[in-house]
């Protein structure tokens, strides 16, 4: 019997390279997953987050670069890699024409289990992500958000220590989104090895210990979502005054303390400025108050990951994301 | 051939957890267990998967012996013993050529990319389905020779050569099934393997002694008809049932049987091992 040794890395990639034709859609992405965090990978639709996790969990062969996971070489053993990952795949890959039931026990007994010992893992999961009620049921009657919880629930099945999760939210209405994440938190306090993929920033700022954003098969930018966020600079100061009417004299003082333009916001008497320091926000509350115009409310705020996104790819996220209602799932 | 087919693999510990870094042979055979499970649940759920196998030796068996029975044989009761034994080969190929298109549908399930991130021998999801189609071929079988019973078919082999006839039937359409597999591992769409299963399949059965004898043909086509795999088939099958004698026929039948399996069952794998 060998061994391979411990490492502190669940995931080690470096220069990954997929190509489809003649169309790299991963360029040379290098990746490193520590044991025991959650790392997202964030980009928008067609930015390869499902193609890199692919070559990750050995169903598509590696164009190019190297990749390990726990220390064990992904192209010299891939036997050995899929006993170590549960995949999850951005389309639920379950049987429609078994149960759930069915499903969970296959996958079971697939894996080695034997069958009594299959069967109560079944049970045990289907309570555990809350589809007792469905266990008889044949996939073709799931619901989207019951299919993607069944789907979870197989890469299960064998205590995997790292588990790769393929935008697990796309295409679910919010509120499955938010008992998906409850889920996903539940795995994550279990201390399980998380590589996530997703195109919502929002996801991947609750969900994620440290982000990789990838954009056209190429990693732009990676830290943690607060450092992702200070790395294009400022906080926002929001102000709103109390009358609509000094909106302009309080833009004449936010220019003259900062020496930034202000920007209005659609909220009567509301105006948004960039701040280098969070700091010279005192000085533009001073300045107001000397200047006699009364705020309703002041708030500094650091930007959102979907600002973070704009800065870094130079194009929104906004293109195919945050519509998840529009794809309901089939 | 597959190492995934050899029984040692070694242990590795990665993560206190021991890992092997191939199936062993008793794993290879749990998981098509499992897979040839799924294979019937899903055949018992999609009745239209059975027309294949029971109603075409039906209709088939009726229509040819009455159409071609007098033009041939002078008479239907004459006719029997040729064309009974050349639809048993018939429904059993057509049985297979299903097996390959099925194969193609299901792979592109997303079921097919669990089973593919499984640790699990890539030989599984394809023994598992030619396990479970053992069935569909024997009921073709048993249907067919049902149906000439009871249009007046007498076997001369009898008992003991009908079921050696059944048998051997159900063993060739299990092993050409390989052909179709890996047509089905190979093409690109579940239509693509039904054109092309068709094109090799309408040869294989009609340029074959399976409704007419090969000493009728001009010689070309005798040729062909006479190393034609289907023909030896049929030609043992006819020794088997009609005249109870375990001939050479059956020798080469078998022995045909067996080089499609070894050289179809690995290049299946292959092909869709590489698939991913
Ligand atoms: N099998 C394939 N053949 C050809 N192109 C592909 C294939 N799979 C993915 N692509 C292309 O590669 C790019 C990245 O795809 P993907 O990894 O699925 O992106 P993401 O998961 O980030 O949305 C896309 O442009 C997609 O069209
Ligand atoms: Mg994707």
């Amino acid at each position: 019997m060998t061994h391979v040794p411990d490492t502190d890395l669940a995931v080690a990639a470096s220069g990954l390279v997929k190509t489809f034709a003649d169309f790299r859609a991963v360029d040379g992405i290098d990746l490193e997953v520590r044991r025991g965090e959650v790392f997202g990978v964030l980009g928008p639709n067609g930015a390869g987050k499902t193609t890199t996790l692919k070559m990750l969990a050995t169903l598509l062969p590696l164009d190019g670069g190297e990749a390990s996971i726990f220390g064990v070489d992904v192209r010299r053993n891939p036997h050995m890699i899929r006993q170590l990952v549960g995949v999850t795949g951005q389309y639920a890959s379950v049987d429609e024409n078994l149960t759930g039931y069915e499903n969970l026990w296959l996958f079971g007994r697939l894996q080695g289990l034997r069958s009594a010992k299959a069967k109560s893992t079944a049970d045990d999961l289907l309570e555990r992500f809350g589809l007792t009620e469905a266990r008889d049921k044949q996939i073709s009657a799931f619901s989207g958000g019951m299919r993607r919880r069944l789907d979870l629930a197989a890469s299960l099945i064998s205590q995997p220590p790292l588990i790769f999760l393929d935008e697990p939210t796309t295409g679910l209405d919010p509120r499955t989104r938010g008992q998906m994440w409850e889920t996903i938190r539940d795995l994550i306090r279990e201390g399980s090895t998380v590589l996530l993929t997703t195109q919502y920033l929002d996801e991947a700022d609750q969900l994620a210990d440290r982000i990789a954003v990838i954009d056209r098969g190429i990693k732009v930018a990676e830290g943690t979502p607060d450092e992702l966020k200070s790395s294009v600079g400022s906080s926002t100061l929001q102000l709103r005054m109390s009358d609509p009417a000094e909106t302009a004299g309080a833009e004449d003082v936010v220019r003259r303390v900062l020496g930034e333009e202000p920007v209005l916001t659609p909220e009567a008497g509301g105006l948004n400025a960039a701040l280098t320091d969070a700091n010279r926000a005192a000085d533009v509350l001073i300045a107001l108050r000397q200047a006699g115009l009364s705020i309703a409310s002041a708030t500094v705020q650091k930007p959102t990951l979907d600002e973070v996104f704009m800065a870094i790819t130079g194009h929104g996220a906004e293109d195919e994301t945050h519509q998840p209602e529009m794809e309901v799932a089939r | 051939m597959s190492t995934t087919l050899l029984p040692d693999h070694e242990t590795t510990e990665v993560l206190d957890r021991t890992v092997v870094t191939r199936p062993s042979l008793r794993d290879t055979l749990d998981q098509s267990l499992a897979m040839a499970w799924r294979a019937l649940k899903k055949m018992r759920r999609n009745p239209e998967q059975w027309f294949d196998v029971t109603l075409q030796p039906l209709l088939f068996t009726a229509m040819f012996a009455y159409i071609f029975g007098g033009a041939i044989s002078g008479s239907v009761e004459d006719y029997l013993p040729i064309v009974i034994t050349g639809i048993l080969a018939q429904t059993a190929l057509t049985a297979c050529m299903a097996t390959g298109i099925q194969l193609r549908e299901d792979m592109d399930k997303g079921v097919f990319d669990r089973f593919k991130s499984l640790p699990i021998a890539r030989i599984a999801p394809l023994v598992g389905p030619a396990l479970a189609d053992l069935i569909r071929y024997a009921t073709a079988a048993t249907l067919t020779i049902l149906t000439g019973l009871l249009m007046g078919y007498r076997p001369g082999g009898g008992v003991p050569g009908v079921v050696a006839g059944w048998l051997l039937t159900v063993v060739a359409g299990w092993s050409l099934a390989w052909i179709f597999t890996y047509f089905g591992t190979r093409a690109r769409s579940a239509q693509a393997v039904q054109g092309i299963s068709m094109m090799v399949m309408f040869p294989l059965t009609f340029l074959s002694n399976a409704f007419v004898p090969a000493e009728t043909l001009p010689g070309w086509l005798e040729a062909f008809v006479k190393v034609n795999p289907v023909s030896l088939v049929i030609s043992a099958v006819r020794d088997l049932m009609n005249d109870g004698a375990l001939t050479a026929n059956v020798g080469w039948a078998l022995l045909g049987c067996g080089i499609v399996v070894a050289i179809f069952l690995p290049l299946s794998v292959r092909s869709y091992s590489r698939k991913m």
